[in-house]
């Protein structure tokens, strides 16, 4: 492996193994929530630095809203077991039963029965007191506002006007029996700080992410991607094949593509640069209104 | 002329991929006073260097025609203030951060509140930033908030400041006014010790001297913001800094490897350098700096790694690792500034946590000498500090720890200190230097140990600690208690409440702060009478768990039997055998437990009387009981329970 390119990623990757570290040591029962994204594989990756030549005392954790590309499933996977890392995944049975699908109840619902329960339903059953998440500090306003370590009740709501202040790299890791905490070691990166890191470090990424010919429809105006046959086409609704690659990457029938020709992570990262879009743009939850996120915040959702 | 700067920057930004960014990371804060600009600032910058994104702009000129305070133009601040709530109240209320990376420098921005109930806010992102932007409103000119915000900055530790005189051009770029402000700012700054401070006359709104030097103020000869920023070394020569290491985790995947995992605080380290453990002053030396990328030469400040000693040294996570030569001050009393920043007040003598680096443990706070007033820098009497106030203090933790002063090392110096209760952070804390007193007074070896005393007199030494309201039968039980052990030949001694307030501790009062104190003085006495193998009964309201459990943690392991005197507030009332209630409820006494003041009930007491009308008999044999049980006094089978009486 190689050492970071820049003294500005070195800063960052230190401060995140801090992070990691501190957890591990002042939590009982740690997890790390891995969505199988760019920020989870660079999370997954940092882990395995700060605890060499351990390996990271913690299982991965996948909540799995059954909507996911088959691409990112495999991936995952296949990443488990390339670091020997316990692997939990975790369905919302109950919202499966009722038949929640982001086609079928739309993308609001979807998003808070499978993602949203079923993160707290998995976070009870295994009763893990600090959970790590690969949230950036850029991805979104309310977001810049979060704290590295961010106190959820039993409920595991969260109290924006409640933070405690986080001083120095002294973390206040104390909580009452049935609260948790939710930890972002990426919580300083910005997206190109992250595909500036997985280029240094050439960490696996996965293929989704590299433009390359997909089978697309377009609906409300994004590119979406026809990954199978859970995608209902309307009637007349034919796929074509476009140059496309995924800059973040969610449930699919939520997940707008963008046309690309980058099939390189430099190529990526060239793109990015002369972007003028931001990275949740192609993210459809997220457009409902202005302060959307922070609702879905309160209410437990990563 | 705006679209123009965007189409110019992202030129310069196409050509960033080419250039690594020449200095390190810039962190930064900026502040001020409401309405002073701050967030408009931000918002500018981020603009300028194209950093606002076509949804992002779309987005933003939705919001300005919604909130905006700019008219028919966009309001940069709109994009900074993420919360809903602040957003409504127009007022920022916490900190954000952001990112900004030119192709010479990447920044992180804490955008601080200016909202004088927030300063605990700014004081935070002013922990880990170099640099402050201090904003100031050309009208207006100095305020209070700016000297407290400089006073804030300086005490954490920042060393270069930029003075932004923010809307200018209201002023008709007036040249003499600026003069002026600069001026009464250096007078005021001069005692803080900043390195560098460097004003500059701008207009976030218009983006006068922000990125681009402005044509209105030809008389400006300093940088503009952003060159300044760029440019400016904010990195200490470290290399003088001796080597400082504090144990994070202990790593041991087999057992043939134990490392030690952490950040280099402060200094640097090589393979085969001498160490010592602070505490302990245990020396070894370093055998292998370890990564994943394969073993390091040398390690500095900020890298994390994982260190492996040539002996077997008994190490913890807390442990300090330094330079034998130049060791840090290992302590158990020390003075610092204390900046308070919870709703709930400072309680001297109560006991907090206290998080320093990697060690986490008890502390009370035993003296507050002064509080200081950060708008004149002034010092004042106190007796506590509430929210946003600065004081300093005389703390002593359970154990000695190992710190540097503040003005040294900014990560050995620091500390927080924990709510035990809540577990909110409660005070961020600066150490100034240990205490003499501490260092110099060292503990008298004794011959004789309380265990000594103890066999003479054929018992072992205990606390039995009597709490509940006022009125529940604490002093009647203990009485009983103690004319039974009496008969049996145990030598005890009896604390009341009411007597102790007669004497010792007659100067103290009824309110929170002096029942604390009221409480921390008993318990150092009981542990005195315990010293002197006697059983020592104690009957005190003592209404916080927070005292009780710092007087638990005087005594040795086991000592210190805490008894629930459990009688329901009507039956207390009811019998109110000195007619305190009474008064109480007709408002006359103030701060009486139970009726204006809260008792907060033990949550695991070793003993609960009292309960379903149990008599002060019946609870007197349970506790003799349990004196047996525990063997603190000889089981007698002969004697009756009621022989003594």
């Amino acid at each position: 492996m190689k050492q970071p390119a820049s003294p500005h990623l070195r800063r960052l990757e230190a401060e995140a193994i801090f992070i990691l570290r501190e957890v591990v040591a002042e939590f009982e029962r740690p997890v790390m929530l891995y969505s199988i994204g760019k920020d989870s594989s660079v999370m997954l990756h940092l882990a395995q630095k700060a605890f060499f030549p351990s390996k990271p005392p913690f299982p991965l954790l996948h909540v799995d809203t059954t909507w996911k590309f088959r691409e990112m499933i495999s991936f995952r996977d296949a990443a488990a077991q390339r670091v020997g890392m316990e692997l939990l995944v975790h369905i919302n049975e109950e919202g499966v039963k009722r038949g929640v699908s982001p086609v079928a109840s739309g993308s609001s619902v979807h998003t808070q029965v499978m993602k949203t329960e079923g993160l707290r339903q998995a976070l009870d059953k295994w009763r893990f007191d600090a959970a790590f998440g690969g949230a950036r500090r850029d991805e979104e306003k309310s977001r810049a506002k979060e704290r590295i370590f961010s106190h959820r009740s039993t409920t595991h709501a969260w109290d924006p006007r409640n933070q405690r202040p986080e001083l120095w790299r002294l973390f206040n890791t104390r909580i009452k029996p049935g609260e948790s905490m939710r930890v972002f070691p990426l919580s300083n990166w910005t997206e190109l700080d992250v595909w500036d890191y997985v280029a240094a470090e050439e960490i696996p990424v996965v293929p989704l992410y590299l433009a390359k010919e997909r089978p697309v429809v377009t609906r409300d105006g994004a590119l979406i991607m026809v990954d199978d046959e859970r995608l209902p086409l309307a009637p007349g609704e034919v796929p074509r094949m476009e140059k496309i690659r995924f800059r973040t990457l969610g449930c699919y029938p939520l997940t707008g593509a963008i046309r690309s020709e980058a099939q390189t992570i430099p190529e990526i990262i060239a793109e990015m640069r002369a972007s003028t879009t931001s990275e949740r743009e192609g993210r459809l939850i997220d457009h409902d209104e202005s302060g959307s996120m922070e609702k879905k915040k309160r209410e437990g959702y990563f | 002329m705006l679209e123009l700067a965007q189409a110019s920057s992202k030129a310069s930004l196409a050509t960033q991929a080419e250039q690594a960014p020449a200095l390190a990371t810039l962190r930064l804060i900026t502040c001020g006073s409401v309405d002073d600009g701050k967030s408009t600032l931000i918002g500018r910058l981020l603009f300028e260097q194209s950093l606002i994104l076509d949804d992002q702009l779309a987005a933003l000129e939705r919001d300005s025609r919604r909130h905006g305070t700019d008219g028919e133009n966009i309001d940069f601040a709109l994009l900074v203030d993420g919360l809903e709530a602040e957003r409504e109240q127009g007022i920022t209320i916490d900190v954000a951060y952001r990112y900004v990376s030119t192709k010479r420098r990447s920044f992180i921005i804490a955008d601080t509140p200016g909202h004088e109930q927030y300063t605990r806010n700014m004081a935070t992102a002013a922990s880990s930033a170099d640099l402050a932007i201090l904003l100031v409103d050309a009208r207006k000119g100095l305020l209070t908030q700016t000297c407290r915000h400089a006073a804030i900055v300086s005490m954490l530790g920042i060393r270069h400041v930029v003075l932004a005189v923010n809307k200018i051009d209201l002023t008709g770029f007036d040249a003499e006014g600026f003069a002026k402000i600069v001026a009464d700012f250096r007078a005021f700054a001069e005692p803080l010790g900043f390195k560098t401070l460097v004003p500059i006359p701008i207009s976030a709104r218009h983006g006068d001297n922000v990125s681009q030097r402005s044509a209105n103020t030809p008389w400006h000869r300093g940088p503009v913001l952003l060159e300044h920023l760029e440019s400016i070394e904010v990195a200490e020569d470290n290399s003088g800094q001796p080597f400082r290491f504090a144990v994070q985790w202990v790593n041991r995947p087999h057992l043939d490897f134990r490392g030690f995992s952490g950040e280099i605080s402060s200094g640097s380290v090589r393979p085969g350098d001498e160490i010592v453990a602070a505490g302990s002053g245990r020396a070894s030396r370093v055998a292998r700096i370890v990564t994943a990328d394969g073993d390091l030469p040398i390690a500095e400040a900020g890298d994390a790694v994982t260190l492996t000693l040539a002996d077997e040294l008994d190490i913890a996570r807390g442990d300090v690792l330094c330079d034998p030569k130049h060791r840090p001050e290992v302590s158990d009393q020390f003075s610092a500034n204390l900046i308070w920043m919870s709703d709930d007040k400072l309680l001297p003598g109560r006991s907090y946590l206290m998080k320093a680096g990697a060690r986490t443990v008890p502390v009370t706070v035993t003296e507050l000498k002064h509080r200081i007033d950060v708008n004149t820098l002034g010092e004042l009497p106190a007796r506590t500090l509430s929210l946003n106030e600065v004081g300093l203090c005389n703390l002593a933790t359970t154990t000695p720890i190992a710190f540097d002063p503040y003005k040294a090392n900014r990560s050995t110096g620091a500390f927080i200190l924990i709510d035990r209760a809540t577990n909110a952070t409660a005070a961020a804390g600066l150490i100034l230097h240990g205490l003499r007193r501490a260092t110099n007074i060292h503990r008298q070896g004794l011959n004789i140990a309380k265990i000594d005393r103890a066999r003479l007199k054929n018992q072992k030494a205990a606390a039995l600690w009597f709490t509940g309201l006022s009125g529940s039968g604490k002093s009647t039980i203990a009485n009983l208690v103690e004319s039974r052990l009496y008969g049996r030949g145990v030598h005890t001694v009896l604390l009341d409440g009411d007597n102790v307030r007669h004497g010792l501790n007659k100067d103290l009062g009824f309110t929170e702060v002096d029942r604390v104190e009221n409480i921390r003085r008993v318990g150092e006495v009981t542990k005195l009478m315990t010293e002197a193998g006697l059983i020592a009964l104690c009957a005190f309201i003592s209404p916080f768990r927070a005292e009780r459990r710092l007087v638990r943690e005087l005594l040795d392991e086991g000592e210190f039997i805490e008894i629930f005197v459990d009688a329901p507030i009507e039956d207390c009332i009811a019998r109110d055998p000195k007619g305190l209630y009474k008064k109480a409820i007709a408002g006359e006494i103030k701060n009486f437990t139970g009726i204006d003041q809260s008792y907060e009930p033990p949550q695991d007491p070793e003993l609960i009387v009292g309960r379903d009308g149990q008599t002060a008999e019946q609870a007197a044999a349970k506790i003799i009981a349990l004196l047996v049980e525990r063997g603190f006094i000889d089981k007698i089978d002969d004697l009756g329970d009621d022989w003594s009486i």
